[in-house]
């Protein structure tokens, strides 16, 4: 009988205990993965300074944190596009208000393989280059070779960047390679001397070959003057205006000497 | 004797505990499985409010995101039967002789070595397949055939047929072994060589298995992800040579569906992209089955 008890009130204290965890804060973030590298190193940031709040981040790509978020099972979204309309029906619907905010900026850089004597395309040769009208490097100043043309998967938010800004919202045409990460284009581009892909700028490393354009470096300073064409804002969303841990993680992330230097650490663009 | 009576009792009540205790983990797997179906109809069979079924099945153009979109999956559906025919003109030979190798040919000690050797292979990851594909196989094949791109066809049906062989293998092998002895003996005693009575005797006598082992084979090719969407290349094109990339149904389904807006038609085409795949491996199982209750070798003289 004695045991009984004692068991019962171990049982009711561990009960206690993980409640008072849960209480002392923990902040779930879902979504984009290219804003997956911003949250991660903010977050291992936060929570240094913060020991009492735990955060759990994951992928999964910008319309499944929204998806998550709507569906309440996470406190912040990440995206690498805003909101769509039909995304907002659904939240209205069920009497939520998603709020954005800008965390970075992203630019997205065409890259080729780094025995490719081209350094500069124009964005009008990367629409031709991506509908599948031009089709030898020769064409655009470089060697006698076919081109490979690397793409994302359509539903990237990277796509829909290339897709409104470089292509003018017309089609990639069918016989573009497609990869699902930015991490999977940067392998491909760096096995093909053929290839040319698109990337962002934090992804660039020394296996591919970064491309201006129109002359432009992709850069932070031209990101941020607006002179780079191919660049976006990304955003984190909240279900309503944050309360408690979830306003405090977000003016970390935006405040210039804290959340915004992890952000330039990360390979993107800082707001300031 | 009361007591035996209760005990008997107690060992009924227990007898009967049991079957209901493994009804239920019974009923629970297929239920949940049940429920998988349903759920994937539901969510597919929107998408033909949009756009009719042979717009769906037949177009050419896959594009989810346009404004106006595009649902074709008539390029996926042939990259997925394409890639799943190569690699298996590729398994079979390969799956189906190492099986007749192993079952009648090999000595019990290489047998004893091989057959878990060849049963680990079919453990290894497929995203592991896959790397290799697309870091060793894909340059390779660029260098060797001096082709555009080493992500393609070809590359996609080697590896997955590297995945099936494991399969194709040990269900043959157990197959072969299965035949009986009595037959064997009988094919000897009449003069025929090994090889007579491998080739007239024992593989006839053991297709029924063979077949299975080949359509299951296939059917794990056909619903590979990871393979696919690493080495196919991903063109949404339908392929005039062996060398150019393909994107099968499973890896559009495993690369859009994470960025589909949810309930959106990009969505529900792409679940309905799933029931399509899941009518291709049902077929080929049903097929499997068919084949295993027709062919199946009754007693030793019904040869």
């Amino acid at each position: 009988m004695k045991l009984k008890s004692f068991l019962i009130l171990a049982v009711a204290m561990t009960f206690c205990f993980s409640a008072s965890v849960v209480s002392a804060g923990n902040l779930v973030i879902k979504g984009s993965t290219t804003v997956l590298p911003i949250a991660q190193k903010v977050a291992e940031a936060y929570m240094k300074q913060n020991p009492d709040v735990k955060i759990s981040i994951s992928g999964g790509g910008s319309g499944n944190g929204i998806k998550a978020l709507i569906d309440g099972s996470t406190d912040i979204a990440d995206s690498s596009r805003f909101i769509k309309d039909k995304e907002v029906e659904l939240a209205v619907e069920k009497g939520e208000y998603p709020v954005p905010f800008a965390v970075a900026y992203d630019c997205i850089v065409p890259v080729v393989h780094p025995s490719n004597p081209v350094m500069n395309l124009t964005m009008e040769q990367l629409k031709a280059v991506y509908q599948g009208e031009v089709k030898n490097w020769k064409e655009v100043g470089g060697p006698d070779r076919p081109i490979v043309v690397i793409s994302r998967d359509t539903s990237s938010g990277t796509y829909e960047v290339w897709h409104k800004k470089v292509m003018k919202e017309e089609r990639v045409f069918p016989g573009a390679l497609l990869q699902a990460s930015n991490g999977a284009i940067v392998q491909a581009v760096s096995k093909n001397k053929n290839a040319v892909g698109y990337i962002g700028l934090g992804y660039i490393d020394k296996s591919v070959k970064p491309l201006t354009v129109n002359g432009i470096t992709g850069s932070k300073e031209t990101t941020l003057n607006g002179t780079y064409p191919i660049s976006r804002p990304l955003y984190m969303f909240t279900n309503g205006w944050p309360k408690g841990d979830t306003v405090n993680f977000i003016n970390f992330v935006v405040h210039p000497q804290k959340g915004q230097k992890y952000v330039g650490e990360a390979g993107f663009v800082p707001l300031f | 004797m009361a007591k035996a009576h209760r005990k008997g009792k107690n060992r009924q009540q227990r007898e009967r505990a049991i079957r209901v205790l493994f009804f239920g983990v019974a009923l629970a797997s297929i239920t949940t499985l049940t429920l998988i179906v349903v759920f994937l109809f539901m969510e597919g069979l929107p998408i033909l409010g949009k756009v009719s079924v042979k717009d769906f099945l037949f177009g050419h153009y896959w594009y989810p995101t346009d404004e106006p979109p595009d649902f074709g999956i008539f390029p996926l559906m042939v990259a997925s039967l394409a890639v799943t025919v190569v690699s298996s003109l590729v398994s079979i030979p390969l799956g189906v002789m190492t099986a007749v190798y192993l079952a009648e040919v090999a000595s019990s000690r290489i047998r004893e070595w091989m057959k878990p050797i060849v049963e680990l292979l079919a453990a290894l990851p497929s995203v592991v397949i896959g790397f290799f594909g697309m870091v060793v196989v894909a340059p390779f094949l660029q260098r060797v055939f001096d082709i555009p791109t080493g992500l393609n066809l070809f590359n996609a049906s080697l590896m997955l047929a590297f995945m099936s062989v494991p399969t194709i293998c040990t269900l043959s092998e157990d197959a072969i072994f299965g035949v009986s002895r009595e037959l064997k003996e009988a094919s000897l005693a009449l003069g025929a060589t090994h090889w007579e009575t491998i080739a007239r005797v024992v593989i006839p006598a053991s297709l029924s298995g063979i077949c299975t082992a080949v359509i299951l084979g296939m059917s794990r090719a056909i619903g590979e992800t990871m393979v696919v969407l690493m080495v196919a290349g991903g063109a949404g094109l339908v392929p005039h040579s062996l060398f150019d990339p393909v994107r099968p149904m499973p890896a559009s389904i495993a690369a859009e569906m994470a960025e589909a807006p949810f309930r959106s038609d990009h969505y529900h085409a792409l679940f309905a992209t799933g029931i399509v795949l899941f009518a291709f491996t049902l077929l080929f199982n049903l097929v499997a089955d068919h084949i295993a209750h027709r062919y199946k070798q009754v007693g030793a003289a019904t040869l």
